[in-house]
């Protein structure tokens, strides 16, 4: 069953110097499933989630031919389509965590006051709810962190308050924006756990953003690669190793792995026509 | 051979928290020393305290001979010592241009030739002249991270200061900015510090490691050490467990 579906998506950014391309016409489904997209930095991994949220910056314009999540038409979604939407049946893990937190408010308040927006809670109830989510992504004190401002807190501290925030209302669709780069591997592993036993049992559908590809390879169902705005390769992760573009077959061989001594790492000749 | 950077007993405490619990690590001239460990553990309050970010409670910091005392640093240390910081957007002004933000510590140090040395930082980076009159915002996140260590490098500092430097590049893009950071090592002798939780990264780029948990570091061994699983602690051996990636039987 599809739960979004994208067609011949842009999003381009006019500026003085010219209009940017971030996102180049791409289409996809997504399913109750793991869909990862890992890509070249810049490649248009994040404008794309940002997109189907409804997050473009200003003054980013979004063109499609269809865009729409469980039958809803995004593209036409109105503000008040958009509070309902977004944090309860959508949210998104974004890449910076502790930049778009909120500076002058504690994590705590900002989980239970994202809760309540959602829920008919009480405090005491969304404080427990939150205080459970943070120790479910393995936070070592809870209640420390609920009092902290997000300065206070270490990269990946901020990374999971910010998965947790997101994951209390029990979205539809998560778009997760590499939300482990911050984190240590027994901690990435927790994590993954939990995004995993959500698609599986509640059916979620969820996009995982991330430059790992083993990762991605480990954790996902299929993956879409993307080069310069498109994508250039669509996979089930099974299927990896029989990868076709040279892009997507360099990723495999330049990243230095443990007991490994190659200096210095191989690295891409990166071809004009790819970006075509 | 000489300490480039002595850390001693070292303890920060914010309020009653202790982020750091008499922690000591020696990295010397020329070499490049790695932090892993658990998030939250203290790896970038290390960091932030050698660059007087962090408030220092309890031992000592010696730095190229000399020993730092609070959170003053001199204008030559400013110079000499560069750091990469976890959160680029913490290394940036969001109000300036990635021009602006690469002029200005030339300007500082009163180092000439500064158009030329932009356009190469940026290039080095693998970032083409078309983002030099681009504002933060507009800058994917790896695109920012990249012009972070640009502006780290460009004033040739003698010790960098590298926390996650990385973190945010796909595996092309990566093994670009390694092989720089490794060839201007060998180049020009600087000494790194660096913080990464990837331990195929840390490997890579280090000859020594320091695992740190809770505030204190409970491991300290060489590369080759733990590429061959001689280590010593419980939690170093289960990061080495995590590190070989997801697997759906043992998430359960
Ligand atoms: N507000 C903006 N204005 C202009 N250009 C932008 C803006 N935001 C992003 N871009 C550009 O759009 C392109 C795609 O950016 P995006 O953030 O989607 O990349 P990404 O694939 O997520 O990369 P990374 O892995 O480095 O995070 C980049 O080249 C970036 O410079
Ligand atoms: N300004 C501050 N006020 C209060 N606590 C702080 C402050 N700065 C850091 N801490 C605390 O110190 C501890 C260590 O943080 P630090 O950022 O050094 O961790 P880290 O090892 O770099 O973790 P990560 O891998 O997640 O980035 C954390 O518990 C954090 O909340
Ligand atoms: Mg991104
Ligand atoms: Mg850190």
């Amino acid at each position: 069953m599809t739960l979004l579906a994208v067609r011949n998506l842009s999003v381009t950014y006019p500026t003085r110097t010219g209009l940017i391309e971030a996102v180049r016409g791409i289409s996809f489904d997504l399913g109750r499933e793991r869909l990862g997209i890992v890509g070249e930095s810049g490649s248009g991994k994040s404008q794309t989630g940002r997109a189907v949220m409804g997050l473009t910056p200003k003054p980013g314009i979004v063109r499609a031919d269809a865009m729409t999540f469980s039958g809803v038409d995004l593209l036409n979604a109105g503000p008040a389509d958009w509070r309902t939407l977004r944090g309860s049946r959508m949210a998104m893990i974004l890449q910076d965590p502790k930049f778009s937190l909120n500076p002058v408010m504690t994590i705590g308040r900002q989980i239970t006051e994202t809760l309540r927006q959602h829920e008919k809670v009480t405090k005491k109830e969304a404080r427990q709810r939150a205080l459970a989510m943070l120790e479910a992504v393995q936070i070592r004190d809870p209640e420390r962190l609920f009092g902290l401002y997000p300065h206070e807190v270490s990269g990946g501290m901020g990374q999971r308050a910010m998965i947790a925030m997101m994951l209390v209302c029990g979205p539809e669709l998560l778009i997760a924006d590499e939300p482990t780069s911050a984190l240590d591997v027994t901690v990435q592993l927790e994590v993954l756990g939990i995004l995993d036993r959500l698609v599986r049992d509640t059916g979620m559908g969820l996009i995982f953003i991330s430059h790992d590809l083993r990762l991605v390879s480990s954790f996902c169902d299929r993956v879409i690669v993307m080069y310069a705005g498109r994508i250039v390769e669509e996979l089930a992760t099974a299927d990896l190793s029989h990868a076709r573009h040279p892009y997507t077959r360099g990723l495999l061989d330049c990243t230095p792995k443990i007991g490994e001594d190659r200096h210095p790492l191989p690295v891409l000749e990166r071809r004009k026509e790819w970006a075509a | 051979m000489t300490i480039e950077i002595a850390i001693d007993g070292l303890s920060v405490t914010f309020r009653e928290f202790r982020a750091l619990k008499a922690v000591s690590i020696a990295v010397e001239k020329g070499e490049s020393f790695g932090l892993v460990g658990e998030s939250g553990s203290g790896k970038s309050t290390l960091l932030r305290a050698i660059t007087g970010l962090a408030p220092s409670s309890g031992g000592s910091i010696t730095v190229a001979g000399e020993t730092l005392s609070g959170s003053r640093r001199s204008h030559a240390f400013r110079r000499a010592v560069q750091m990469v910081f976890q959160d680029p957007y913490a290394s940036l002004h969001p109000r300036q241009t990635v021009d602006r933000q690469l002029v200005e510590p030339l300007a500082i140090h009163g180092i000439g030739d500064a158009e030329t040395r932009i356009l190469r930082a940026l290039d080095e980076v693998g970032l083409g002249p078309s983002f030099r009159f681009r504002y933060p915002h507009q800058l994917s996140g790896g695109q920012r991270q990249r012009v972070a260590i640009a502006r780290a490098l460009i004033v040739e500092p003698e010790i960098l200061l590298l926390d996650e430097p990385t973190s945010a590049l796909d595996a092309s893009v990566q093994a670009e900015v390694l092989n720089l950071l490794e060839e201007v090592r060998a180049r020009r002798g600087l000494t790194y510090l660096m913080v990464s939780h990837d331990l195929g990264v840390v490997t890579h780029m280090c000859s020594r490691l320091a695992v740190m948990r809770e505030g204190e570091v409970v491991e300290m061994l060489s590369a080759a050490d733990l590429a061959a699983g001689r280590t010593v602690s419980d939690y170093t051996a289960r990061l080495m467990v995590a590190s070989k990636g997801f697997s759906r039987e043992a998430a359960g």
